[in-house]
C-alpha cells in the first residue's frame, strides 16, 4: 500500500529513472525533501544536478524550466503552495502556454504543487487555481482524486510534449492510500466514472470526487442511484464522457472546490447546455466554495466549502424538481 | 369594478367542465391567487385561482353543474375601482373581456402553462404524448421524466388489455408523416375538384402501335400514363399558374415542370417526381416512371427523387376507380386525377358509339386560381390526348 503522496514520489522517481532529461527544481525539494516531503530521498538517488534546490523565486523556478525545456530537457518544477503559482503567472501564460503556437517550440515542463483546503491552511495555501488558467489555451491541466492516478497521470504529463500543470490535492496526500502497479499510466484527457448510476450525474474532479462518493452513498439509500464521473484531466475535458452520462441520467450536478463565480462549473454548464440541451429534465446544478478567500478558522472553512451534506441535499432538490 | 370570472379552456379537447367545488361563498374575500373554484373534466381537476384580489359577489352556478368553456360562473367585485362610477362603467361595458387573457391563462397555469424540461418534451414527441394527460410529480405540479416514463407504461398496459377486440398499433413512420401532411394540406389550401371526361382512343390506338416496340426494344411497359404526363406537361407551359406553390403572400411560378407520380408502396404512397417532365418524350417518360417505380418498390429512392414537385399526378384507376379527389400535394397548387379507362357508349356526332373513356379529376387550391383556369387547363390536356395524342414514337 501506498500513499497518494507517495505514488507522486513514485512517478518522479521512475520517470527520472528512465529518462534522463526528466529533473526537478523546486524550493526546499533537495535536502529537506519539500515542504510536504514529496521529494523526500530523490536527491541522495538522482544527485543534486537532477534534484535542484532553488531561490525563493516562483518566476525564476518558471523561468528555468522554460529555458531547460527549450533546450531539450524535461524539468518538473514544483510550487512549493500551488497558491504562489500566481507569482509566475507571465511566464506560464504569456510564455509557455504561447510558444508552441508562436515559435513551433515544445515546451515540455510540468508544474506540480500541493493545491486545494480542508487542511486549515488559510488564504495563501489552501486555493484551487485552476480557474486562473482554463481560459488560456495552450495549458494542459490535471487534477487526479486517486492514489493510481496521481501516478499514472503524473507519468502522462512529464511524457507529454506540452507544459502541464498537475495540481495534487494536499487533503488526500496522506489520505489515500492503494495497492497499485508499478507501471501506471494514465492517459491525459480521460475522464472515469467512479460510481454509475441511472438517476444523477454528479461531475467532479479532484478531492471532491471522494465527496461525491460518500454523497452517492446517502443518496443511494434515499433510492437515488448517482453517476459520479471523475474528470481527472480539465483541459483538454473530455467531453464525451460528461454528454454521455447527462444523456442518460437528464439531470446534473456539477461539484469542485474552487469558488462558485468564474469557477469551472460554469464552463462545463454552457457545454452542457450547448450539446444536451435536449436531454435536461431539471436545471444544471453547481455545488462550489462560497465566493470569499479560503477561511482559515475551522469552523470557517468547513462552511466555506462543499461538503458531501450539501451536495446529498442539493442533490435531493434537483431530483424533486 | 366587478369582475366576471368563466370557464377557462383546460387542454385543447376541453370543451365542458363540472364545477366540483366552491371554495368561497359570496361575501367572502379572496386574494389573488387563491383557489375560487376546483372544476373537473373527464381528464382531470383543477384548482383554479381567483384572477384578482377582492370579494366575491356572486356564485352563478351551482355546484355539480357541467358548463361549458367560457361560461361565466361568478362575479368578484375588485376593490380598487370602487366609487368610481365612470370608470366601473368602461370596464363592465369592457367586461371582463378586456383581462380575458388574464383570467383563461392564470387560470388555467396548473396545465397548460407549466414549462417543461427540454428532455421531458423531447420525450413526448418520441412518444407522441399530450402532457395535459400527464399527472406531474415534481415540484409544483412539474412533470419529470420518470412521470412520462411512467405514462408511457401505462399506455402499454392499456394497449395490452385492449387486445380482446381492438388491436392498437402505432403509426408507422411513414404512415404518420402522409398523415400529418394530409391534414395540412386540407387546413392549408381551399381545394376543391373539377372533372373531365376524356376518350382515349387516340392515345389507345398509339399505344397499341408503339407498346410491342417499347417491349422488344426497350424492355418497357408502356401504358397510359406517359401520354398523360406528355399531355400535362404541355398545359403546364400553357397554364404556368397550376404549375406554381403558394408562400405566404406570393405565388411562386416554377420555371420546371417536374412532375409527382403517386406511387402505392407498402404501408403507403411516395410521390416521385419526374424532372422537366415537359422536355421528355413518351419514351423518356416511360423510362422515368418504370424508374421510379423500380425504386420506390425497392425502397431506394432518395430525398432528391421526392423533392422539387411542382405538380403531381395520381392514378386511382389503377385499381378500377372511375374518378377520385385527390389532395393537394403541399406546397403544390393542383394535383391530376386518372380515372380508369373504360369502354362506354357515348353520342358523337348523333351516333352512339363505343370509346374508352377515362374521367379526369383536378383538385386545385382557389386560392391560386380560380375555375375557369382549372378548367381550361383541363379542356387543353383533354384536347392533347383526344386529338393530338403525343407520339410516343419519333
Amino acid at each position: 500500500m501506498i500513499t497518494y503522496l507517495e505514488a507522486i514520489r513514485q512517478a518522479l522517481s521512475e520517470e527520472m529513472e528512465a529518462d534522463p532529461r526528466v529533473f526537478l527544481l523546486g524550493e526546499d525539494i533537495g535536502a529537506y525533501g519539500g515542504a510536504f516531503k514529496v521529494t523526500a530521498g530523490l536527491q541522495e538517488k538522482f544527485g543534486e544536478e537532477r534534484v535542484i534546490d532553488t531561490p525563493i523565486s516562483e518566476s525564476a523556478i518558471a523561468g528555468v524550466a522554460i529555458g531547460a525545456a527549450l533546450s531539450g530537457l524535461r524539468p518538473v518544477a514544483e510550487m512549493q503552495f500551488i497558491d504562489f503559482i500566481a507569482c509566475c503567472f507571465n511566464m506560464i501564460t504569456n510564455y509557455a502556454a504561447k510558444a508552441h503556437y508562436c515559435w513551433g517550440a515544445s515546451i515540455p515542463i510540468v508544474i506540480r504543487g500541493p493545491y486545494g483546503g480542508g487542511v486549515h491552511a488559510g488564504p495563501f495555501h489552501s486555493q484551487c487555481v485552476e480557474s486562473f488558467f482554463l481560459n488560456t489555451a495552450g495549458l494542459k491541466i490535471v487534477a487526479p482524486a486517486t492514489v493510481l492516478d496521481a501516478k499514472g497521470l503524473l507519468k502522462a504529463a512529464i511524457r507529454d510534449p506540452n507544459p502541464v500543470l498537475y495540481l495534487e490535492h494536499k487533503f488526500l496526500y496522506r489520505r489515500l492510500k492503494d495497492d497499485i502497479l508499478r507501471d501506471v499510466f494514465v492517459p491525459l484527457g480521460q475522464a472515469v466514472l467512479r460510481r454509475e448510476g441511472k438517476h444523477l450525474s454528479i461531475i467532479t474532479y479532484s478531492a471532491m470526487v471522494h465527496v461525491a462518493l460518500e454523497a452517492a452513498d446517502q443518496l443511494a439509500r434515499s433510492g437515488i442511484e448517482t453517476d459520479v464521473l471523475d474528470l481527472r484531466t480539465l483541459s483538454p475535458l473530455d467531453e464525451d464522457s460528461v454528454l454521455q452520462s447527462v444523456k442518460k441520467t437528464n439531470k446534473v450536478l456539477l461539484l469542485h472546490e474552487a469558488s462558485r463565480f468564474g469557477g469551472f462549473g460554469g464552463e462545463l454548464a454552457a457545454i452542457i447546455a450547448e450539446k444536451a440541451f435536449e436531454y435536461l429534465d431539471g436545471p444544471i446544478v453547481r455545488v462550489a466554495a462560497m465566493d470569499t478567500p479560503v477561511p482559515f478558522g475551522s469552523p470557517l472553512e468547513e462552511t466555506y466549502l462543499p461538503n458531501a451534506a450539501k451536495v446529498f441535499e442539493a442533490a435531493r432538490k434537483l431530483m424533486g424538481y | 369594478m366587478s369582475i366576471r370570472v368563466v370557464v377557462p379552456q383546460i387542454g385543447q379537447s376541453i370543451a365542458e367542465a363540472v364545477i366540483v367545488k366552491w371554495y368561497k361563498k359570496p361575501g367572502d374575500p379572496i386574494e389573488k391567487g387563491e383557489t375560487l373554484v376546483e372544476i373537473g373534466t373527464d381528464k382531470i381537476n383543477t384548482e383554479i385561482p381567483a384572477p384578482v384580489s377582492g370579494i366575491v359577489e356572486k356564485l352563478l352556478v351551482e355546484e355539480g353543474t357541467t358548463v361549458e368553456v367560457n361560461t361565466e360562473i361568478a362575479v368578484l367585485s375588485d376593490m380598487r375601482g370602487a366609487g368610481k362610477a365612470t370608470e366601473i362603467v368602461r370596464l363592465e361595458a369592457q367586461g371582463f373581456h378586456s383581462e380575458a387573457p388574464l383570467t383563461p391563462q392564470r387560470a388555467s397555469v396548473e396545465t397548460s402553462d407549466v414549462r417543461h424540461s427540454p428532455f421531458v418534451r423531447k420525450l413526448a414527441q418520441e412518444h407522441n404524448i399530450d402532457l395535459s394527460h400527464v399527472r406531474g410529480t415534481g415540484d409544483a405540479g412539474r412533470i419529470t421524466k420518470d412521470d412520462v416514463l411512467q405514462f408511457i407504461e401505462q399506455q402499454k398496459t392499456q394497449e395490452i388489455q385492449e387486445t380482446s377486440d381492438v388491436e392498437r398499433i402505432p403509426m408507422t413512420r411513414i404512415r404518420k408523416l402522409i398523415a400529418e401532411h394530409m391534414v395540412l394540406s386540407k387546413r392549408t389550401a381551399a381545394d376543391l375538384t373539377t372533372f373531365f371526361e376524356i376518350d382515349m382512343s387516340a392515345v389507345v390506338r398509339e399505344r397499341e402501335i408503339a407498346k410491342e416496340i417499347f417491349e422488344n426494344q426497350y424492355a418497357l411497359k408502356l401504358t397510359y400514363l406517359p401520354f398523360v404526363v406528355a399531355a400535362v406537361s404541355r398545359a403546364l407551359r400553357k397554364f404556368p399558374v397550376v404549375n406554381s406553390s403558394i408562400e405566404g403572400d406570393f405565388i411562386l411560378y416554377r420555371k420546371e415542370c417536374n412532375i409527382g407520380i403517386a406511387m402505392a408502396v407498402e404501408d403507403g404512397l411516395l410521390v416521385p417526381v419526374i424532372r422537366r417532365a415537359d422536355e421528355k418524350s413518351v419514351l423518356d417518360l416511360t423510362r422515368a416512371v418504370a424508374d421510379l417505380a423500380e425504386r420506390a418498390r425497392a425502397r431506394h429512392l432518395s430525398a432528391d427523387d421526392l423533392q422539387g414537385g411542382t405538380f403531381s399526378i395520381t392514378n386511382p384507376g389503377v385499381f378500377g376507380a372511375l374518378m377520385g379527389t385527390p389532395i393537394i400535394h403541399q406546397p403544390q397548387v393542383a394535383i391530376l386525377g386518372i380515372g380508369a379507362v373504360v369502354k362506354r357508349a357515348v353520342v358523337i356526332q348523333d351516333a352512339i358509339t363505343i370509346r374508352p373513356m377515362a374521367c379526369f379529376s383536378l383538385t386545385y387550391d382557389h386560392r391560386a386560381m380560380d375555375g375557369a383556369v382549372a378548367d381550361q387547363f383541363l379542356a387543353h390536356i383533354k384536347k392533347t390526348l383526344e386529338n393530338e395524342c403525343p407520339p410516343a414514337l419519333k
